[in-house]
C-alpha cells in the first residue's frame, strides 16, 4: 500500500503548486507503482471531465429580466441620460425655454398704449377709432387699447392685449388678429419671426 | 475589462441602471452557469443567478471599489445558492458524515461498480453524468470544485469567494477531486 504522502503529493501537482523535488519524488514513484499511476490518470480525468462541461450561456433576454425586477430609477438619472444621448434635442429645448422667457418678460414690460401711426386715426384715450366713411390705408396694430372700427380698413388689423369692436358698417380687408395670453403673444412673435425669415428669402427672387 | 466594470460602477452608484445592464452582460454567463452547476436546475438558477444580480444592484455602495468586482458578485451568487440548497435538502437525507471529512457522505465514498444498463449509457449523455456527480457533492465542495474548474478561478480567488482561509479551500477541493474521481473513475 502507497503511503498517503504521494497522494498528497498529487494534489500539491494539480494544485500547480508542488515544489521541485516532491514532483522529482512523486514522478519516480508513479514509474514503480501502477496503482498510483491509475489513480493519478484518474484525477487528471476527472479535472478534464469537470472543465468540459463549462462554458454555458445564460439564457435570452437574461439582463433584460433582471433590469426588469430592478427598484425605480431616479428621474434625475433618467433626464440626465436623455439628454446626453440626444444633445441636439436638450440644445433646442434649452433655447426655447430660454427665448419663452424672453418673450414673455417683453410682455409683461410692454404695458404702454400704443398704435400704429396712421392718418385717419383718431385716438381718444386708450382707444383708437376709425371714423365713419373714412378709409385707412396699411396694417393698424394696437397695443394695450381698444379699437373700433366704424370705417374701413385696407390691411390687417392686430389688436394687443386690448378689445376690437367691429361696427356693422366697419370694414376690414385683411385678416384680424387679437393676442390677448402670453401664449398667443409668443405665437404671433415667431409666427412675425418665421414671416420676416421667409421675406429674406423672397425678395432676392422678387427683385 | 475590470476597467470598464469600475467606470460602470460608478454609473450605477449614481443611480444608472443601463450601466449595470452591461454589468449584467459581461457577468451573465459565469454567474448562470455557476449557479447551473451548484443547483442543477435550469428555472432555479436562473431566478438565483438573477437574484445575485439584483443583489449586487441594491448593495452596490457597500461594494469596496479597490477589490475585484467578479469575485464580490460571485461571492453573493455562491452564498445564495448554497442558502437555497440548505433550505431544499430533504430531511429523509439519512447519510451519516463520515468522520474527519467535513460532510463527505458514505454514499459519494462508494463508487458506483455497478454498469448501468446498454440504453442508459446510451441515452445519458457524458455531461449530464458528470453534472450528476457534481451535485452529489456536498455544498462545500461543490462550491470550491465549481469556482475551480468550472469558473477557472485561483485558489486565492476561491478563498476570497468562500471567505475561507486557503487551506481550508485546498482541503476541499482534494476531498471533492477524490470523491469525483471515485465516482468517474469507470466512465
Amino acid at each position: 500500500m502507497c503511503p498517503e504522502q504521494i497522494i498528497e503529493l498529487m494534489h500539491e501537482y494539480l494544485d500547480e503548486e508542488i515544489e521541485p523535488d516532491k514532483e522529482q519524488i512523486l514522478r519516480d514513484h508513479l514509474q514503480t507503482c501502477k496503482e498510483c499511476e491509475t489513480i493519478f490518470n484518474e484525477l487528471k480525468k476527472t479535472i478534464a471531465f469537470v472543465k468540459s462541461i463549462s462554458h454555458m450561456q445564460a439564457p435570452d433576454n437574461f439582463t433584460a429580466n433582471v433590469l426588469s425586477r430592478l427598484p425605480k430609477e431616479k428621474k434625475k438619472v433618467k433626464l440626465g441620460r436623455w439628454l446626453k444621448n440626444h444633445p441636439m434635442l436638450a440644445a433646442a429645448s434649452l433655447f426655447l425655454v430660454l427665448m419663452m422667457g424672453s418673450l414673455y418678460s417683453t410682455w409683461n414690460q410692454d404695458r404702454e398704449f400704443s398704435v400704429s401711426k396712421q392718418k385717419n386715426l383718431v385716438v381718444k384715450n386708450n382707444t383708437v377709432i376709425v371714423p365713419k366713411g373714412e378709409t385707412v390705408n396699411g396694417d393698424v396694430i394696437v397695443r394695450n387699447g381698444k379699437l373700433e372700427i366704424e370705417g374701413e380698413i385696407k390691411g390687417n388689423v392686430t389688436v394687443i392685449n386690448g378689445e376690437k369692436y367691429l361696427a356693422s358698417a366697419g370694414h376690414v380687408t385683411g385678416q384680424i388678429d387679437e393676442v390677448n395670453e402670453v401664449f398667443d403673444w409668443v405665437w404671433y412673435h415667431m409666427k412675425k419671426t418665421a414671416q420676416e425669415v421667409i421675406d429674406i428669402f423672397d425678395q432676392p427672387e422678387t427683385e | 475589462m475590470e476597467a470598464i466594470v469600475k467606470k460602470r460602477i460608478k454609473q450605477v452608484i449614481k443611480g444608472d441602471q443601463n450601466a449595470f445592464g452591461e454589468i449584467v452582460e459581461i457577468y451573465k454567463n459565469s454567474v448562470y452557469q455557476l449557479c447551473f452547476r451548484m443547483l442543477g436546475n435550469r428555472h432555479e438558477a436562473e431566478d438565483m443567478a438573477q437574484e445575485a444580480f439584483i443583489r449586487a444592484f441594491v448593495n452596490i455602495h457597500t461594494f469596496n471599489q479597490d477589490l475585484k468586482f467578479s469575485t464580490w458578485l460571485f461571492r453573493i451568487a455562491t452564498n445564495l445558492c448554497i442558502d437555497r440548497i440548505r433550505k431544499k435538502k430533504p430531511d429523509y437525507y439519512l447519510d451519516a458524515e463520515v468522520a474527519g471529512t467535513e460532510g463527505l457522505t458514505m454514499y459519494s465514498q462508494i463508487p458506483d461498480k455497478t454498469p448501468l444498463p446498454e440504453n442508459e449509457v446510451e441515452s445519458l449523455e457524458l455531461h449530464e453524468t458528470i453534472q450528476k456527480e457534481i451535485l452529489k457533492l456536498p455544498e462545500k465542495y461543490r462550491s470550491a470544485i465549481v469556482l475551480k474548474y468550472i469558473e477557472e478561478l485561483s485558489l486565492n480567488e476561491i478563498s476570497e469567494i468562500l471567505d475561507l482561509p486557503l487551506g481550508t479551500v485546498k482541503t476541499r477541493i482534494h476531498r471533492g477531486r477524490e470523491a469525483l474521481r471515485q465516482q468517474l473513475q469507470y466512465v
